[in-house]
């Protein structure tokens, strides 16, 4: 150690340099009131190009709609870890009101949040516990992703799907299920083959997950990822994709279908505007097709025009409710019925829907 | 039956695939090494790579061939202007170079300097423009079994396969080779010789900064397909155990590239063919191997024949001697 004093400064200077990430933006100063501080935190960064891209889009529609009464804040790249806690407490400090989280990890730190801080409105994406001051809010996503496997099943020769999926919970499970179900729709005994990746967001490990697939035989692909991957996996060998999140046409317009897409914007400005006026309560929002929360993204031009007549007609169904993907009959993978005839599913069974539908290939419990 | 389908075939593609960025940074570090200077901030110079490559690929225009290779350029030339920094700390400055490289790795890494010229840049959200995509080797891609390995590969891979045989020629059978082990082994009898220790050790940093610029590129170029944070996602610090693992020879650096290559995606490839094994397995397994190595290397054997240079990561003083 020549020049301890030396090395400490530069370490120092280097570290101090590398910023965090964190943003604020004011849509404009504030009047005598002051604006109301709203905060989001993000398991992805802003760019992912699906999931938190999507929530980002909502935050914004929030300071467009709501101008000089709100001010909002977010935090990304923040890991399903005990990090959250910290970054919720920090955010807390800071003076905002009403914080939303948008994974499904971080359900337990805003739950241990809510309750230490009273005043504060916590709203939590994808959960389930609810408190006098934490909400939960998701949607019917189950209903557009059966419409996304219609389009697989249509596009797909053999039969034979691959989907590449985060993790082994009700949210994902009830997804490739509406998936398989929309893909025997129009493809019948079409297969779903699942491997999971154990990530919400990751594009090498994605791409590694899909082209395990591409090369096990899959002829169409989809994906509960955050990031576009699995697409560019499948441009490379020409095999139609679908996405999720968002409109992700632009990473593989030749090989794109469609993609169940959320427009989280009115619910983030419903519920801001509450907490404003004072008339902010706890509850479980589930939007669905009807109320325009969930949506199918625009078709790609490889969608062929049969499929897309059948798809929105399913659609009109779903939405006047003449047609429920989980209604009887429905068998287990091991053929056993789940769900007699005449009867379906209801919406406690499948927020925690814990096993797969007859025809999809992999594990429910996970790798 | 289709051989190009097979286990093996689809393992070994995915090796080469995955293991050429881990290749070239590895086979940089090596280099550095060699001459004495142990960078651990390898993460740190392939995100500016990656993210300099990105910025050039989505900002230039003009045909495929022309703006890759200017991207990887421009990787290159980011990734060794940020190595430089070590190379002032640790050569001329004589730091400690462990901390000085950990340094640069938070700077450059991810949530440092490559997010931030992300961010400003705005290279999120959109997709890549120009990637490097397989290349048809004489058409004969298709052939069983070598088609998929050897003749359908990217730019980058064959680049790769360049990049060893001239490393190989350059250490052992060049002048300056002899003068990297040299200075390496013994900086005192280097100089000795007239050896210019210092431009040596700057020289290889610098080198070692430009190949792991290269490695970054191949992640924002030809794995992944937008602009992601942190997108090497550690493959820097298994670049650093690779050199330990290929006993500091880059025809060792091939192997243990490749081999570190299948076990990044052999848990999914396992999985999409029913076979469920923890997906941790795998993960850990290159740095276990290191571990398993670095026992070996310990031995007086293997101190001896194989080991690290000797006087790597210590600040060369002539006054000392």
């Amino acid at each position: 150690m020549k020049r301890p004093a030396l090395f400490a400064v530069s370490v120092m200077a280097l570290v101090g340099l590398s910023a965090c990430g964190s943003t604020t933006s004011q849509a404009s100063p504030s009047a005598s009131a002051g604006p109301i501080k709203a905060a989001w935190i993000y398991v992805g960064p802003t760019t992912d190009g699906g999931w938190t891209t999507a929530h980002d889009k909502g935050r914004k529609y929030v300071e467009q709609q709501l101008g000089s009464k709100v001010q909002t804040t977010f935090k990304e790249n923040v890991p399903e870890g005990p990090q959250v806690s910290q970054v919720i407490e920090d955010l807390v400090r800071d003076g905002n009101k009403i914080i939303f989280a948008t994974s499904f990890g971080f359900q337990d730190a805003m739950d241990a949040a809510a309750k230490a801080h009273p005043n504060v409105f916590f709203e939590q994406a994808t959960g389930y516990k609810m408190e006098p001051n934490l909400a939960e809010y998701f949607g019917a996503a189950e209903d557009a992703d059966y419409l996304t496997g219609m389009a697989l099943g249509a596009a797909s020769k053999k039969g034979k799907i691959g989907f590449v999926a985060p993790f082994p919970i009700p949210e994902v499970i009830r997804e490739i299920n509406a998936v398989a179900l929309g893909a025997q729709a129009t493809h019948p005994g079409a297969t779903v083959q699942v491997v999971w990746t154990n990530t919400w967001f990751d594009p090498t490990k994605e791409k590694q997950a899909a082209q395990s697939l591409l090369s096990a035989g899959v002829d169409a692909i989809g994906q509960g990822q955050d990031s576009p991957a699995t697409g560019d996996a499948a441009k490379a060998v020409g095999i139609p994709w679908s996405g999720y999140d968002s409109d992700q046409t632009q990473y593989a317009p030749d090989i794109w279908q469609t993609a169940t897409v959320y427009n989280w914007g009115p619910y983030y400005t419903k519920r801001v505007q509450a907490a404003i006026d004072g008339t902010w309560k706890s509850g479980s929002y589930y939007g669905n097709l009807a109320d325009g929360f969930v949506d199918i993204a625009p078709f790609g031009k490889s969608v062929s025009a049969d499929a897309q007549a059948a798809i929105n007609a399913k659609k009109q169904a779903l939405i006047s409710g003449s047609f429920y993907e989980f209604a009887g009959p429905l068998k287990d993978q091991s053929g056993a019925v789940k769900v007699p005839s005449g009867s379906k599913l209801q919406l406690t069974d499948i927020l925690t829907m814990d096993w797969f539908v007859q025809g999809v290939i992999g594990n429910p419990k996970g790798a | 039956m289709n051989l190009n389908a097979t286990l093996l075939v689809v393992i070994a593609a995915s090796a080469i695939f995955y293991g050429t960025p881990l290749l070239f940074a590895s086979v940089g570090e090596l280099l550095a090494e060699r001459s004495g200077v142990l960078n651990l901030g390898v993460e740190g110079m392939m995100l500016v790579g990656a993210v300099s490559a990105f910025w050039t690929g989505q900002h230039l225009h003009g045909p495929d061939w022309v703006v890759l290779s200017a991207a990887v350029l421009v990787a290159a030339l980011a990734a060794t202007a940020t190595s430089l920094i070590h190379a002032v700390l640790a050569v001329s400055l004589r730091a400690n170079q462990i901390v000085s490289g950990l340094a640069l790795t938070i700077f450059a890494g991810a949530a440092g300097l490559s997010s931030y010229l992300g961010n400003i840049g705005h290279l999120g959200g959109h997709a890549r423009l120009h990637e490097f995509k397989a290349v048809d080797l004489f058409g004969l891609g298709q052939t069983p079994i070598l088609g998929p390995l050897v003749f359908h590969q990217n730019a980058l891979v064959y680049a790769s396969w360049l990049l060893v045989p001239l490393a190989m020629f350059y250490l052992y059978r060049t002048r300056p080779g002899l003068h990297v082990r040299a200075v390496g082994e013994s900086p005192e009898t280097a100089d000795a010789m007239g050896v210019n220790v210092a431009a040596y050790r700057y020289v290889h940093t610098l080198i070692g900064g430009a190949l792991a610029g290269v490695g970054g590129a191949y992640f924002s170029l030809a794995i992944s397909p937008n602009w992601v944070d942190g997108m090497t996602s550690g493959a820097g610090w298994i670049a650093i155990a690779l050199v330990i693992f290929a006993f500091w020879r880059p025809e060792l650096a091939l192997v243990g590239a490749y081999l570190f290559g299948a076990f990044s995606s052999l848990a999914f490839t396992l999985q999409a063919r029913q076979v469920h094994l923890p997906p941790e397995v795998f993960n850990s397994l290159p740095y276990l191997m290191t571990i398993v190595v670095l026992v070996f290397v310990s031995t007086g054997w293997a101190k001896r024949r194989l080991g690290a240079p000797a006087s790597l990561g210590v600040p060369y003083v002539r006054e000392e001697r």
